[in-house]
């Protein structure tokens, strides 16, 4: 079994649109939204949940007024400024480590588990799908999107699928290293924007770094050709196929505000031929 | 006043919209808090005068004292350190620099050591300071980064803070502490059930907020009725212009190429302030 993840580095550069054409275009794939704190793949592909998962992925400090003296060692011995000057936890900065409940001489503290969102599996029409939510403003994304992968895998197997298909999250911390650590093939989407330059570098780096295969894609590159060809001469010095070259097209939009791929929407479109290349030199690779 | 620019998607235009106010503004310090792709430089384009390394500190185990009862990888929330009978195991990336193996150990075996997980960066464009975080490749953890970066905050001044996307730990520490928060959003699906997220974050903290409608003229016209019915202000509206796209492509912030819209940033700048009431 294969596992192909679809990153950016950059925010808003097509991953979803990307994955999602692709779960449409795959005959037997398990797909994994991995973008557990805005997930958007389910808005394309409308999966039908079949399990929900409780996810406790951080803990929270829990004091006990009634023990509790206010000598304030919790307070001082706290690193994350969680402790309120009146001795309260500020649930928000609180990281759950239980260095509190260790210190605190009446044993007042306690650590409780708290849901930090919930994991899903799910039918599509086009194969079963693992995603979740992590709850706003929670940590332990990286934990969570782990659990996915751990579901999305286990439907694989089950299911006799050849590839799990994985829709990373912007950027290059936790959650996204959870999302790329042992998997196959990293595809990163970049436009030709400076900024989508610097951080497709950075997605490069985070690949090599942990041994995966790269591949890259420049997305709406006629917004500015001359970074595009930048980006192709990059790829060509450093000996990374370049899968797909798409054109910019209010059909994508289009698509999205119907709820649909753009290879459901419109395929003829030149994105969705583009995006049918893609498909077949990654399916070949 | 201190101002955050913050959206649940990414691409909506965070750094975009931050650069081109603090641009049209005074007295301006800029803090980019996405220190995963920091990128308001690249618009910017400053001098940059000093480099900083960014630590954590992580444990250091003494071989001779350890006897490896446990107690350090039984305390631990983050599985950042692994006791066998022969060998002890630190893993620096996923150590939240708590303390507590040390406070637990009962033979006094374990101190800290820094761990480098990041740099900040300090530099100028004409009167507008910048401080930038960049975290190691590798490194998950954002969020100690994003703290040094916030550490230099300059109260006295305008401090416009560009957060990362999402809504989870590093979007937090970035926004908190804010005066307010600008969300900019786009008007289509993925915008408005990411802008419904960060929203609820944004109320549970008590940052007033304010939206910002990028590209405003694709998409549906949901985000608006969404805003209207959340009594939400809706500050700006940049429309989708080929020559926008253009010159953010190119590393050139609009409000220096199409003078009309610095004085509509400065509108924005000014509605906020009326909205903070400072």
């Amino acid at each position: 079994m294969k596992q192909l993840t679809v990153l950016s580095g950059k925010g808003g550069t097509g991953k979803t649109t990307i994955t999602a054409s692709f779960t449409v275009l795959a005959k037997n794939a398990v797909i994994a939204d991995c973008d557990v704190d805005a997930p958007d793949l389910h808005m394309l592909l409308h999966p039908e949940a079949i399990k929900t998962q409780e996810f406790r992925g951080s803990k929270l400090a829990v004091i006990d007024k009634t023990k509790c003296t206010e000598c304030s060692l919790c307070r001082e011995k706290c690193r994350f400024n969680a402790i309120t000057e009146d001795i309260k936890v500020d649930p928000i900065a609180c990281e759950g480590c239980g260095v509190c409940t260790i210190v605190c001489p009446v044993n007042a503290i306690a650590l409780t588990e708290r849901i930090s969102g919930y994991a899903y599996i799910s039918k599509t029409k086009y194969g079963f799908m693992a995603h979740a939510l992590l709850s706003p403003g929670e940590a332990n994304s990286g934990k969570l999107v782990t659990l996915v992968r751990q579901n999305a895998k286990m439907l694989a197997e089950k299911e006799n699928s050849d590839l799990v298909i994985i829709d990373g999250s912007p950027g290059i911390g936790c959650p996204v290293i959870a999302s790329v650590t042992g998997v196959d093939i990293g595809l990163v989407v970049t436009e030709p924007t400076m900024s989508g330059i610097h951080d497709l570098k950075r997605a490069l780096q985070l690949l090599k770094h942990f041994n995966v295969a790269p591949f890259v894609c420049v997305n709406m590159h006629d917004i500015n050709r001359d970074n595009t060809e930048r980006i192709l001469s990059f790829c060509k010095e450093n000996s990374i196929e370049i899968t797909g070259i798409i054109p910019f097209d209010p059909k994508v939009t289009e698509a999205m505000v119907n709820g649909k791929t753009i290879i459901e929407y419109s395929p003829e479109s030149d994105v969705a031929k583009e995006i049918e290349g893609m498909w077949r030199k990654i399916c070949s690779s | 006043m201190i101002v955050s620019i913050a959206s649940g998607k990414g691409g909506t235009g965070k750094t975009s919209v931050a650069v081109n106010m603090a641009l049209s503004i005074k007295n301006v310090q800029f803090l980019d808090c996405d220190v995963e792709e920091p990128n308001a430089h690249l618009l910017l384009h400053p001098d940059i005068s000093k480099m900083e390394p960014v630590y954590i500190l992580v444990p250091l185990v003494n071989e001779e004292l350890c006897d490896h009862c446990g107690e350090c990888s039984k305390f631990c929330q983050y599985n950042a350190i692994f006791a066998s009978s022969e060998k002890i195991l630190v893993f620096p990336e996923l150590c939240h620099s708590c303390g507590g193996c040390a406070l637990v150990c009962p033979r006094k075996a374990i101190t800290e050591e820094k761990h480098r997980i990041g740099t900040l960066k300090f530099g100028s464009v004409g009167d507008l300071t910048l401080v930038y975080g960049e975290l190691e490749i590798g490194e998950p953890m954002a969020v100690p980064v994003i703290k040094e970066v916030k550490k230099q905050t300059r109260k006295s001044e305008n401090v416009v803070l560009d957060s990362p996307p999402g809504t989870s730990c590093p979007v937090i520490e970035t926004v908190r502490g804010s005066d307010f928060c600008v969300l900019v959003t786009e008007p289509t699906p993925f915008g408005l059930h990411d802008l419904k997220i960060t929203v609820q974050v944004l109320r549970d903290m008590g940052i007033p907020f304010g939206v910002v409608i990028n590209r405003a003229d694709i998409g549906d016209k949901k985000v608006y009725e969404y805003c209207r019915e959340e009594n939400i202000p809706i500050l700006l509206e940049i429309p989708y212009e080929r020559k926008i796209a253009e010159l953010y492509s190119r590393g050139v912030p609009f409000s220096l190429e199409m003078l009309e819209w610095k004085e509509k940033f400065q509108t924005l700048f000014n509605e906020i302030r009326k909205l903070v009431g400072k």
